[in-house]
């Protein structure tokens, strides 16, 4: 992966973003600035809008207020905006999401072809470099119902990077795991984070957070009630309902 | 019965092989934009193919021949008895088509849709490449069994004076006077037709049940 030429401007900026789903509030003002390179873990408890706020910066969801500007392109409802943004921002999904009637190297070389305007040798080329790259290239000509979920996530982070994105959005990416695959996903994830890439996670996983995380944010009800370092996060959380929280979370591991 | 006649049935019979292929693929093409229409997120697409598929759901197939038949005549549209037919059997299979992939684009679970937004693709690559690959392996099994109803349903074509099979027979019948063998043989026509369509949607059906891919 090139290095990210070093820009001052942030890659992510959100402002003032309030979010409905019919009558119910999901984002309330929320304000983000992700800088180039920067890595993010979005923590909070279930039903806090996590999903929802990332979900917003590739235009999964549509906001009714509030301005997010991505890459320099402002997310207005246009085609044009939102396909552009598409291009630039990768995501992986809890449930991966792979195309099962596709091997492998199909899911990974659909997009590029298809939107990149890459030929096959071409995109078949940088979908064996990520593939490798998440150390499953071995498998390439496998369809994703023959491989672990462990494998099957690390195809979709592949697959997502074959696009090569400026930013990765991750949801959950290792919550549908078993416990003894969730080390070889985060470990993916980790390489990524050292390679440079810009990373947004929802991710209960301290590990990773304290490890990677340059700034941890802590939503509740649809509002970031608290933004820190990880460790002054972890050893000090200011707010009551942040505590709570990390109690809860600790307790579970 | 002798062989003219037999030879008269087998006429009967190419009809009706034809009039179901002329069903099946003008109502397969106009029932796909009847389910990419019924499924676009647009709603006003959306509610003026539902009111279609209500419309030749909820009316008999006789009716509809009648109509397009007499009716545009009465309105100084003169079709051939062939042109109507082939008229009202695609309108008809393109809503009972329409309605059976709408219902297998939607089984295809949301997660493919995001996936294929988020990397991107534009709505023709995240249908043709993503969605219908998927949405047609699920509708394979009613699809099929869709074609046995057609074929059967063809009979209807010939109260609008079209010689399929079912009228072929009828014709000999008078003929000959011998309507218990005429229609025997009609009817193992039918059942060659019909039951090799019902063997490979039940196939289909077990493979699609089957856990693995
Ligand atoms: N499509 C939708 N329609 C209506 N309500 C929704 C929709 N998606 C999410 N919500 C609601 O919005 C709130 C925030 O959901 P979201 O999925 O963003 O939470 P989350 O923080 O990701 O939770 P989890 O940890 O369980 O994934 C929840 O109360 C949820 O019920
Ligand atoms: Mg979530």
């Amino acid at each position: 992966m090139p290095a990210q030429p070093e820009r001052a401007d942030p890659l992510i900026t959100m402002e003032g973003v309030d979010k409905w789903y019919g009558e119910f509030h999901a984002l309330r003002g929320v304000n983000i600035e992700v800088r180039r390179g920067e890595k993010i873990v979005l923590c909070g408890p279930s039903g806090s809008g996590k999903s929802t706020l990332i979900r917003c910066i590739n235009h999964l969801e549509a906001v009714q207020k509030g301005r997010i500007v991505v890459d320099g392109i402002s997310l207005d409802d246009s085609a044009r905006a939102v396909d552009a943004v598409r291009r630039e921002v990768g995501m992986v999904f809890q449930s991966f999401n792979l195309f099962p009637h596709m091997t492998v190297l199909q899911n990974c070389t659909l997009a590029p072809m298809r939107v990149r305007g890459l030929n096959q040798a071409e995109a078949e080329a940088t979908a064996r470099k990520y593939l490798e790259r998440v150390r499953i290239g071995e498998q390439a000509a496998k369809y994703p119902a023959q491989l672990s979920g462990g494998q099957q996530q690390r195809v979709a982070i592949a697959r997502a990077l074959c696009m090569e994105p400026k930013v990765m959005l991750f949801d959950e990416p290792t919550s549908a795991l078993d416990p003894e695959m969730v080390k070889e996903v985060l470990d993916t994830m980790i390489g990524l984070a050292r390679d440079g890439m810009t990373m947004v996670c929802v991710t209960h996983e301290m590990g990773f957070a304290r490890q990677v995380a340059d700034r941890v944010i802590f939503m509740a009800d649809g509002e970031i009630l608290e933004e820190a370092a990880p460790e002054t996060f972890f050893k000090n959380p200011q707010h009551p309902r942040a505590r709570t929280f990390l109690g809860e979370i600790l307790a579970h591991h | 019965m002798g062989a003219p006649e037999f030879l008269f049935l087998l006429q009967g019979l190419k009809w009706t092989v034809l009039l179901s292929a002329i069903g099946f693929v003008g109502g397969g093409i106009v029932g796909l934009l009847v389910a990419l229409a019924r499924t676009s997120g647009q709603p006003l697409l959306e509610r003026g193919t539902a009111a279609y598929i209500a419309l030749f759901q909820g009316t008999p197939l006789l009716m509809q021949l009648f109509v397009v038949y007499y009716g545009l005549a009465l309105v100084g549209l003169e079709l051939e008895s062939w042109q109507a037919v082939a008229i009202g059997f695609t309108a008809n299979s393109s809503a009972f088509l329409g309605d059976i992939w709408r219902g297998s684009i939607e089984a295809v679970p949301k997660g493919q849709t995001e996936a294929a937004k988020a990397l991107s693709l534009s709505y023709v690559s995240r249908m043709r490449d993503v969605i219908l690959p998927q949405a047609i392996q699920i509708s394979l099994p009613a699809t099929v069994g869709f074609l046995v109803q057609l074929i059967k349903g063809t009979s209807l074509a010939s109260i609008v004076g079209f010689t399929e099979l079912a009228r072929a027979g009828n014709i000999v019948s008078n003929q000959t006077f011998k309507p218990l063998l005429v229609y025997a043989v009609i009817g193992v026509m039918y059942f060659a037709l019909c039951w090799p369509l019902s063997l490979l949607g039940s196939w289909l059906e077990r493979r699609i049940a089957a856990p693995t891919r």
